[in-house]
């Protein structure tokens, strides 16, 4: 690995620093080839194990969730799309009777769900249909066996991961309130559960018992938050759940995230800094597993190092991907696209990321496209409806998606996620057709 | 407000995009928002095409709603243009630009581009994507067409006794069910009466093609739901006879012979008797004995239903015991089969209903489409996938058409086989205490366990003849045959972490581990062992 220093873990409610700032940023605005926010549900239905969400929409949102989630869906999802039909749309009265409707009917037939989201769609959004009144009118009905919620993961409002924000983001108000002395830990954005699990006694090994994660995999298991409560994030996307924590008196600990094992190191570092855990205790804790991960990534280093990387952008978790690695891996990252950048939440990220790599905001796809070609990166990673495309113009990619359903996080996940770099250069060597 | 988790038909515009990406040189721009790009994996995806569909989406943003929308439309439209230089644009409104009324139509012909630009008004709250691509294909052929067409009332001039005659081969699209190979064998069958094939379209036809529809002598209607529109409008304005049988097994084949050689006014060639095919020996030689009257349910688009329902019957001798569409543009073809059957045809949009006629007529084989196969998996029924909506492994590597004496061919061998299939499970993965996702079910793929409780009590169709399975979850396949020495137990957490990861690649897992315990001599296998092992070995 590149003799570098460690990432630090910036204290709590420092400024941004001039280096982040400084960085020039490619802001675009043109076409965006990207998901809109109702996707986060396909793996946020699979997280809350007794919520249902229902996307009020049209049969585009239903045709999205379809194409997006049909290929990984075998058990009967708890999602659901109340596609609007034309009568629908000729009063709002009539759309609130039939969304009564259709809740009552969902209800009747699940009566497992305990958590009920109706999501916004773009149509949802543009005919004004008020959901939060709907919520609240259909939580009285049907409280306390149900709690009913909303929020919008519209296409005119939220981008791919937004989602998962918005939903996230309209559950704080709702979680029961920590008492104001405990000191507690919130790992805020969903992770696969066996990442949780590492995290969880990572924690517990260097004394950190009180930590909480949001999402739960239960209604009524979400965290408690008060004045003592301290904000990790898991996920780089949150911009709103966290200002929503915030109101409610949480406090976020600024650190990069828990992508590779100096990314999973300051990560973990920011929260046992905070908690006064002393470095021994830390230390250990971390030894073993973090051994493991230096090790995994060593195999990767040497079939990456070097290799140019062009990022789209998708998930907002660009900016830490290339950030691993550049530092980790050796590999060159050439432009790194995010939908939308919180400068806040990665300053301590852009300030470990090379000068050299241009940073894009927002999009405009065929100007990106143009920019891509010039500079034939080794790995272009781009969404499901640019991959084939590109690698029939002889270059290599790596869909984006993935990167959002496969367990990444933490020190035994390292390896496998400069694995998934990996794959696609090594098939493309194997192949003799 | 319909209740629906799985949709046997996208939205209107995705029919538009189905044509537009088949066709060359032609360019659709879309007022839509940016989620709605998602269709271009439909494409890339799915269908494996090379080039990203020919579409420009607006992807407006709630930010842009009070103010110009109509210039952001307008502004899409001119760099669309300028880039990729098409011979025609058609413009249209997915279901969210369709409420704020911006009238593509309207601001493209304000912007006099030197190209005919096609607006299209598809209601996107109450049609649906078959609809749209016939409404589509119609307008595209009514403006490229329409300049050529002849006086109202001109008679046709009488075929040419020395020239071959010329046919259209209309309604072929991208993503759709096995068009590319229909068209090869149509193409092929047509050539063997002596007929040429003029213009194939949409599938691979530039706006210039469209324009010289007029000029064949007769129509071939490939796919109704597509094509029907447009073959009648062609039918009123140049007089081009059509076809109406579709060529779906060896008796529609030879139905379809007949009527093409009525059409032009020749014999039925001798080389195209049904041993053209090798389906009806495969189905009289004895070992097909056991397909008599085995049960069949059929549901589907309305032409692959007719078609699978009538082969069904006549050549294999199977019983169909249930039969539907989700075309109601076609509902009364079907319900009038249905009854020639004793049966009533099942018209829905909605796979629960299907699901539940399923169980209902208690079939033995399901021909139906993606979300039938869903349902019959979860049953423990075969299937075989007869119709659209269909996933990648229904656009195949070989050569595998539906139509023809070679696709009678195609569609015996697939009935009769079982289904292979699978993709990884990635979600499997990710949230393995998902009550859900018990270890007993499996993917969807791999299962064959009917596991729905409203199956049957008495349950035999569904257990006596379970579809030959296909390879077992992997951990039975190696991790036992593995444990020659007796290696170190497992700790109870290790084992429960073990659980954790995707039942595909545990068995690789537990394999790793405990040959990575066995090296270094350790007595026990802990959590620290599985991951020490997942470090050693790699993926
Ligand atoms: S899970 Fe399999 S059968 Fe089902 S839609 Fe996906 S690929 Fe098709
Ligand atoms: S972008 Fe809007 S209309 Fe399209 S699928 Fe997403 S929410 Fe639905």
């Amino acid at each position: 690995m590149n003799e570098m220093a460690p990432i630090q873990a910036p204290t709590a409610g420092c400024a941004t620093p001039a280096s982040a700032t400084g960085r020039e940023i490619l802001k675009e605005r043109g076409q965006r080839e990207v998901f809109c926010g109702l996707t986060g549900i396909i793996w946020l239905h699979r997280k809350i194990q007794d919520a249902f969400f229902l996307i009020v929409g049209s049969r585009t949102c239903a045709h999205l969730m379809q194409s997006a989630a049909g290929v990984m869906i075998f058990a009967e999802p708890r999602f659901g799309t109340a596609i609007m039909e034309e009568k629908d749309l000729a009063g709002l009265t009539d759309a609130n009777e039939e969304l009564d409707r259709v809740v009552a009917r969902l209800l009747e037939r699940r009566p497992d769900i305990k958590l009920l989201f109706l999501v916004g769609s773009c149509p949802s959004e543009v005919i004004k249909l008020d959901l939060s009144r709907a919520a609240e009118r259909l939580s009285a009905q049907y409280s306390p066996d149900v709690r009913i919620l909303n929020y919008s993961g519209s296409g005119i409002e939220t981008t791919f991961t937004e989602g998962e924000d918005a939903c996230l983001a309209s559950l704080v108000p709702t979680l029961p309130e920590a008492a104001p002395e405990r000191q507690s830990l919130l790992v805020v954005g969903t992770l696969a559960d066996v990442v949780e699990d590492q995290f969880r006694r990572l924690f517990t090994a260097m004394g950190l018992d009180d930590v909480q994660f949001l999402p739960a995999r239960n209604a009524n298991t979400m965290p408690a938050i008060g004045p003592g409560t301290r904000v990790l994030l898991a996920q780089p996307f949150l911009t709103e759940t966290m200002r929503a924590l915030q109101r409610r008196g949480a406090e976020h600990l600024p650190a990069p995230f828990p992508l590779g094992e100096e990314g999973t190191t300051a990560w973990l570092a920011a929260a046992a800094t905070h908690f006064g855990i002393d470095q021994s205790a830390f230390d250990a804790a971390i030894e073993a597993p973090r051994n493991r991960a230096r090790k995994a990534l060593g195999r990767y280093r040497e079939q990456l190092a070097g290799k140019s990387l062009f990022l789209f952008p998708d998930s907002q978790l660009e900016i830490p991907l290339a950030r691993f690695l550049q530092r980790e891996i050796g590999m060159q990252p050439l432009e790194v696209g995010t939908p939308f950048l919180n400068k806040a939440f990665m300053a301590p990220e852009l300030e470990q990321l090379t000068e050299t790599a241009v940073v894009s905001e927002g999009q405009d796809v065929e100007r990106q496209l143009d920019r891509c070609r010039d500079a034939r990166p080794d790995i272009t990673v781009c969404g499901l409806g640019l991959a084939n495309p590109l690698e029939v113009e002889g270059l290599t990619t790596k869909w984006s998606i993935e990167l959002v359903f496969t367990p990444i996080q933490g020190y035994d996940q390292a390896g496998d996620l400069a694995e998934l770099f990996a794959r696609p250069l090594v098939r493309r060597t194997r192949l003799e057709v | 407000m319909q209740l629906t988790v799985w949709t046997y038909e996208g939205p209107p515009h995705v029919g538009a995009m189905r044509i537009a990406t088949a066709m060359q040189g032609l360019h659709y721009v879309l007022h839509a928002p940016q989620g709605d790009t998602y269709a271009d994996l439909l494409f890339t995806m799915i269908e494996r095409r090379k080039a990203r569909p020919p579409v420009t989406y607006t992807t407006f943003q709630a930010r842009d709603l009070g103010k110009d929308t109509a210039e952001l439309f307008q502004s899409a439209a001119r760099e669309a243009y300028a880039r990729f230089e098409p011979e025609a644009m058609i413009v249209g409104a997915s279901c969210t630009a369709e409420l704020i009324q911006d009238d593509p139509g309207g601001l493209t012909k304000a912007m006099g581009l030197p190209i005919p630009t096609i607006p299209l008004e598809l209601p996107s709250y109450s049609k649906k994507e078959n609809w749209g691509a016939a409404e589509t294909f119609y307008q595209i052929v009514r403006t490229l067409a329409g300049p050529n067409a002849p006086e109202p009332g001109t008679a046709r001039a009488a075929l040419n006794d020395s020239a071959r005659p010329k046919a259209n081969i209309l309604g072929p699209t991208a993503l759709g069910f096995r068009h590319r190979d229909d068209v090869i064998e149509t193409k092929r069958l047509l050539d063997q009466l002596g007929v040429d094939t003029h213009v194939v379209a949409p599938l691979d036809a530039r706006p210039s093609d469209i324009a010289r529809l007029g000029e064949a002598d007769f129509n071939v209607v490939l796919y109704p739901e597509i094509a029907h529109t447009a073959a009648g409008w062609l039918k009123r304005t140049f007089g081009q006879p059509m076809t109406s049988v579709v060529p779906i097994g060896v008796g529609a084949t030879q139905d379809f012979i007949a009527e093409v050689c009525a059409l032009i006014g020749a014999d039925v060639p001798p080389a195209l008797s049904p041993e053209a095919s090798r389906l009806p020996w495969y189905s009289r030689s004895i070992d097909s004995t056991y397909l008599t009257g085995k049960r069949v349910f059929v549901f589907g688009d309305a032409t692959h239903v007719l078609a699978a329902a009538r082969v069904a019957d006549e050549e294999m001798g199977f019983e169909v015991v249930g039969m539907g569409t989700y075309s109601r543009e076609f509902a009364r073809d079907v319900r009038a089969a249905a009854k020639d059957r004793g049966l009533e045809a099942l018209i829905t949009d909605d796979y629960l209903e299907v699901e539940q006629a399923i169980i209902d007529a208690a079939p033995e084989l399901v021909l139906g489409t993606q979300m039938e196969r869903h349902i019959a998996k979860r049953l423990g029924i075969g299937c075989a996938v007869i119709s659209s909506p269909v996933h990648v492994q229904d656009f195949p590597a070989r050569y595998a058409p539906q139509m023809g004496f070679e696709g009678a061919n195609v569609l015996f061998d697939t009935w009769v086989h079982p289904l292979v299939m699978g993709l990884e499970e990635h979600l499997l993965g990710m949230f393995r205490e998902d009550f859900e996702f018990s270890d007993d079910n499996g993917a969807s793929h791999h299962g064959h366990s009917p596991k729905r409780p409203q199956a049957p009590a008495d349950g035999a169709v569904f257990t006596d003849e379970q579809p030959i399975a296909v390879t077992p979850p992997a951990e039975t396949q190696t991790a036992d045959n593995t444990l020659l020495a007796g290696p170190a137990p497992w700790t109870a957490e290790a084992e429960k972490e073990l659980k954790k990861i995707p039942f595909f690649v545990r068995g690789k897992a537990r394999k790793n581990t405990e040959t990575f315990a066995a090296q270094h001599g350790l007595r026990e296998i802990t959590l620290e062992t599985l991951y020490d092992a997942k470090a050693h070995f790699g993926r």
